[in-house]
């Protein structure tokens, strides 16, 4: 079906000839763009429905009071399915805490929540194929259950701001009944809300991947971090950790770096580094964590996200 | 009517302000509208943000954000 509409765009409506690069280039652009939009649509609908079920203040009462490990597991997939801004960290950390999540598992949720989403497994599942899709959100998942275990047993509490644990709200937020009908509006909204907010990311890397394959020529990146180089990893993930941009943002780039013959791990390291960890993100939990407790976050994540990145280099 | 718009500053904050400032004049409502970026004092009514209060009551959280009809139709149920 696909296949039909991008022969007609390029063939009949661009009247292109058979087998020319030009034409193979925009059939290949056509029919992928259609398939990841048509994906992305109805991965992002589905997850919106089960989102419904997850507001924030409900995963925080499934979050309070339990223990570690079995915490920070549950803590890590709810940050997948809890609906979530980034600017809404700071209150959703003070009210985690104040519901008496341990500050490890509260971390866990914060930790996955941007690396793990819908937007960027159906990604690299539809330009990479379903093994790096499931591998990348396996490996997500471990690296924010482990993130947050570490920095739970290191009892880093002093090192939030004295405020957070002196707030008492006491307030039970209401969580708004909602209709099924109601749901699949919210859905259906989200839907728009997000494929509005990443297309152009998307046309872009499928661009990458459709007009530049092959005509990228060698050059320094590849010489410097090519799967020749044993530090590719590390350097690649020291790049990423100061850039910011979300899953869909990434993606061009990513592609780009594929093109160029990086490895895959390399390439998946560096994606999450820079989903994972970001100044602007630094800089608002700074209005609740101390800077030191800032800096273990992010150097546990680094060494975490380079054991991540030697780890699919060495199976992919 | 006494309305509030909660969130600490992020773009998606912001468009809600426009859409309730915009929403308010279009229905030519007698309104204060107050933006509130005190993190404590948000925690008061929710915990996602952006959220819209008005006279006290949550009529708003979270993403994705209301479009100005909705908001009008928020709005008008608090008359």
């Amino acid at each position: 079906m696909l296949k039909n509409i991008s022969h007609y765009v390029t063939y009949t409506l661009f009247k292109l000839e058979h087998g020319t690069r030009l034409a193979d280039a925009l059939d290949f652009f056509v029919y992928d763009t259609l398939k990841i939009f048509l994906l992305l649509s109805v991965i992002i609908f589905a997850v919106s429905v089960i989102r419904s079920y997850f507001p924030p203040e409900k995963t925080k009462r499934i979050l309070s009071h339990k223990k570690e490990f079995i915490g920070n597991i549950l803590a890590a997939m709810l940050g997948v399915v809890t609906p979530f801004c980034s600017c809404s960290a700071v209150p959703l950390f003070i009210g985690f805490i104040e519901a008496g999540v341990p500050l490890g598992v509260t971390f866990s949720f914060l930790i996955s929540s941007p690396m793990v989403n819908e937007v960027a497994v159906v990604l690299l599942f539809g330009l990479f194929g379903w093994k790096v899709a499931a591998i990348y959100a396996g490996t997500g998942l471990l690296v924010a259950i482990f993130g947050g275990l570490i920095i739970g047993k290191l009892k880093l509490e002093k090192w939030v701001e004295e405020y957070v644990y002196k707030f008492h709200n006491g307030q039970e937020y209401e969580i708004t009944r909602q209709t099924f009908k109601e749901r699949l509006q919210y859905a259906k909204e989200s839907t728009i809300d997000i494929v509005k907010r990443i297309w152009l990311y998307i046309i872009i890397a499928i661009g990458i991947g459709g007009f530049i394959h092959g005509y990228v020529p060698e050059d320094f990146l590849l010489r410097y971090a090519g799967p020749g180089n044993p530090f590719a990893v590390p350097m690649a993930v020291l790049i990423g950790v100061p850039l910011y941009a979300n899953a869909a943002g990434v993606i061009p780039i990513v592609y780009a770096l594929m093109e160029k013959g990086l490895s895959m791990g390399t390439v998946l390291a560096f994606m999450m580094a820079v989903t994972a960890l970001s100044l602007p993100e630094m800089i608002i939990l700074r209005k609740v964590l101390k800077i030191q407790l800032l800096a273990v976050f992010a150097g546990i994540m680094t060494v975490t996200i380079i054991a991540v990145g030697y780890f699919f280099n060495a199976i992919l | 009517m006494e309305i509030k718009v909660l969130g600490p500053g992020c773009p998606n904050c912001s468009m809600l302000e426009e859409l309730v400032k915009k929403a308010v004049k279009e229905l030519g409502t007698d309104a204060k509208i107050e933006k509130v970026t005190d993190m404590l004092e948000i925690m008061k009514y929710t915990m996602s943000t952006p959220g819209l209060v008005v006279n006290g009551k949550v009529k708003h959280r979270g993403k994705p954000l209301p479009n100005l009809e909705k908001v009008k139709s928020l709005l008008k149920e608090e008359g």
